[in-house]
């Protein structure tokens, strides 16, 4: 496979002495991780002999935080996981809970769900095949990018008032409605944003220097890739056609003409081009959905009793006054089955779930995310044993690791 | 695990005629033929099979012959606290299928041993079977305490090597604990 193992196996055993390798670094605060973590590399000259990851650097606990926060607050914690595409943990978390609590959504919400967790798909993608193209020297790429996700912010602003964590979902809904102002901005994204997708297609995707960092570099086998757990881009640049929008359309997924978007090479290449093709799935999806958004309430009714009632509700009747009250204090929330159940996302980075164990109280008992970075910062030794560093931060790049996710 | 007793059934994403479910349903049917004494339920759609712990490799190992080639996840409940639990961990095993996108939830109990010194459970290790299961395993043996045998290289994997305890079992507090007595003090010399 690789130059220098197969170096090894014909050395003698007293030949076989490491001594010669030289052990380096990388992270945990290197500028090219991007986040904080940590690469032990095992070079001879240049070339990556076996590299060991670590992780833990931004352990948090969050998971144990999940067990003492209400449904509705942790959805803040949420935001902290992937905080390159908040809106999209937003949706799993608030997806498992109400699979648990077995709420069923309105259609307004479950469209307007669809279509933030596309816009985060938009942006997750952008930063991560910009991060790739800047750390193989595409500066004016990564600037690129960085502007439309800026305009992604901009939308989300409007919309919930938070550029950056949003925690904008609720149980049975969402704390804001659309306006017209946020479909207004919407609508002149999905206008500019295709002409920018264009210019940084011409600018990178047959781009010399940027081809031979990345062809042929990481390449992970269609086998290895399900072996090994590997879940999104990852997976369908190696040519594994698991899409959870298609394979079990939750939300409105069912309603929407799309492509799954794959690969079969299975390097950094193979999912840098899986990335930018499904941006354009992505605002497919995006634009079907905002010219068909349902009207109607976002919010599930008052009899469900899990999501606040509007103010004129609350004030004019009596229903949504006794349900603003118990929902406002302690231990009168909703019902909680003694169940445990599972409900993942197609996020950006892969199969985001959210394993959420009930036991009659307000929080939940115990509240498992299956975050797709940790596999896919796994696969990693795999993938870069028999390169060079310098194409560490490729490989690294273009399984877009999100180090907040990974720790959790 | 107390079958639902939910009033409000939500339109399932997987709705019991199609293919998947079907899929999920004949594994299941198999692996209670197979494997007599194993206990299947239904919540929300989604098939759990409850497997005793000196079996769960040889079970994983037909189901992931039946098709269900991805390990999803590998995670732990702590149910010291839990009202009406007889067993203190359970273990979860989340597998997938790529052909027919059918899921399965594997749960595995197992209790803290009485006798001998070490007093963290045991469990036959699945990284034979999936690769991707080494870091899920290392995570659960860090938080939960639950070794896995055979496991190639069962090192801690978020919380420090030097670190004792086991941080989501429900014995361990939220805060208050010293974390910070647990690691040596370094000085500028012997950093």
């Amino acid at each position: 496979m690789s130059i220098a193992t197969s170096e090894f196996d014909v050395a003698t055993p007293a030949e076989r002495s490491e001594d010669y390798l030289w052990t380096l670094n990388f992270g945990p605060q290197h500028p090219a991780t991007h986040t904080t973590l940590r690469l032990v590399l095992k070079l001879e000259g240049e070339r990556v002999v076996d590299a060991m990851p670590e992780m833990g650097y931004l352990h948090s606990g969050f998971e144990k935080i999940g067990e003492h926060l209400t449904f509705n607050q942790y959805v803040t914690v949420t935001d902290r996981m992937n905080y390159i595409s908040p809106m999209a943990n937003n949706v799993a978390w608030h997806e498992a809970v109400e699979r648990l609590l077995g709420i069923d959504l309105t259609p307004r919400c479950k469209y307007i769900r669809v279509i933030i967790a596309e816009l985060a798909r938009i942006s997750d993608h952008l930063l991560c095949n910009g991060a790739v193209g800047l750390d193989t020297g595409a500066f004016t790429f990564f600037l690129y990018a960085f502007y439309q996700r800026e305009v992604i912010y901009d939308i989300f602003e409007t919309l919930c008032g938070a550029r950056f964590t949003n925690s904008y979902t609720r149980v049975g809904g969402a704390s804001q409605d659309f306006t017209p102002l946020v479909i207004e901005k919407i609508r002149t994204f999905l206008k500019t944003f295709p002409k920018t997708l264009d210019d940084m297609e011409r600018l990178l995707t047959r781009n010399r220097i940027f081809v031979d960092r990345t062809k042929g570099v990481g390449v992970l086998s269609k086998a290895e890739a399900i072996n090994r757990s590997a879940t999104g881009p990852v997976a369908r640049a190696s040519g594994v056609t698991r899409d959870l929008r298609k394979d079990e359309p939750y939300l409105a997924y069912r309603d929407f003409d799309f492509k799954v978007c794959c690969a079969s090479a299975g390097d950094c290449y193979a999912r840098y081009l899986v990335r930018m093709a499904e941006m354009r799935e992505s605002l497919k999806i995006v634009a079907q959905a905002l010219e068909n958004l349902p009207s109607g309430p976002v919010n599930v009714g008052i009899d469900q009793r899990t999501a606040l009632p509007t103010k004129k509700q609350v004030y004019s009747t009596i229903e949504g006054t006794i349900s603003h009250f118990e929902l406002s204090m302690a231990n009168r929330g909703f019902e909680v089955p003694c169940e445990e159940s599972y409900a993942a996302i197609e996020a950006p980075n892969g199969e985001l779930g959210f394993y959420v164990v009930g036991d009659g109280g307000e929080a939940a008992y115990r509240a498992r995310c299956r975050p797709p970075s940790v596999l896919h910062f796994a696969l990693f030794p795999q993938l870069i044993r028999g390169h060079t560093l310098s194409d560490v931060v490729a490989v690294l790049g273009s399984l877009n690791i999100i180090a907040a996710e990974l720790d959790r | 695990m107390a079958e639902a007793t939910a009033s409000r059934e939500p339109s399932s994403p997987d709705p019991a005629g199609s293919e998947a479910s079907r899929a999920a349903q004949d594994a299941v049917a198999a692996v209670a033929t197979a494997f007599p004494g194993v206990e299947s339920s239904v919540f929300r759609g989604q098939r759990r099979v409850v497997v005793p712990a000196e079996r769960s490799f040889e079970v994983l190992a037909s189901l992931k012959e039946a098709g269900f080639d991805l390990l999803v996840d590998v995670s732990c409940v702590d149910y010291l606290e839990y009202r009406g639990a007889k067993r203190r961990f359970g273990l979860v095993y989340l597998l997938a299928s790529t052909a027919t996108a059918a899921r399965l939830t594997i749960r595995v109990f197992v209790d803290e041993p009485v006798e001998g010194t070490d007093p963290c459970p045991v469990v036959r290790s699945v990284v034979p079977l999936w690769e991707g299961a080494d870091w899920l395993e290392r995570e659960v043996w860090d938080l939960f305490g639950i070794r896995f045998e055979g496991h190639p290289d069962l090192r801690r994997l978020v919380m420090p090597e030097e670190f004792t305890g086991h941080p989501l079992r429900k014995d361990y507090p939220l805060q208050g604990r010293g974390e910070r007595h647990n690691f040596p003090v370094l000085t500028r010399d012997r950093s």
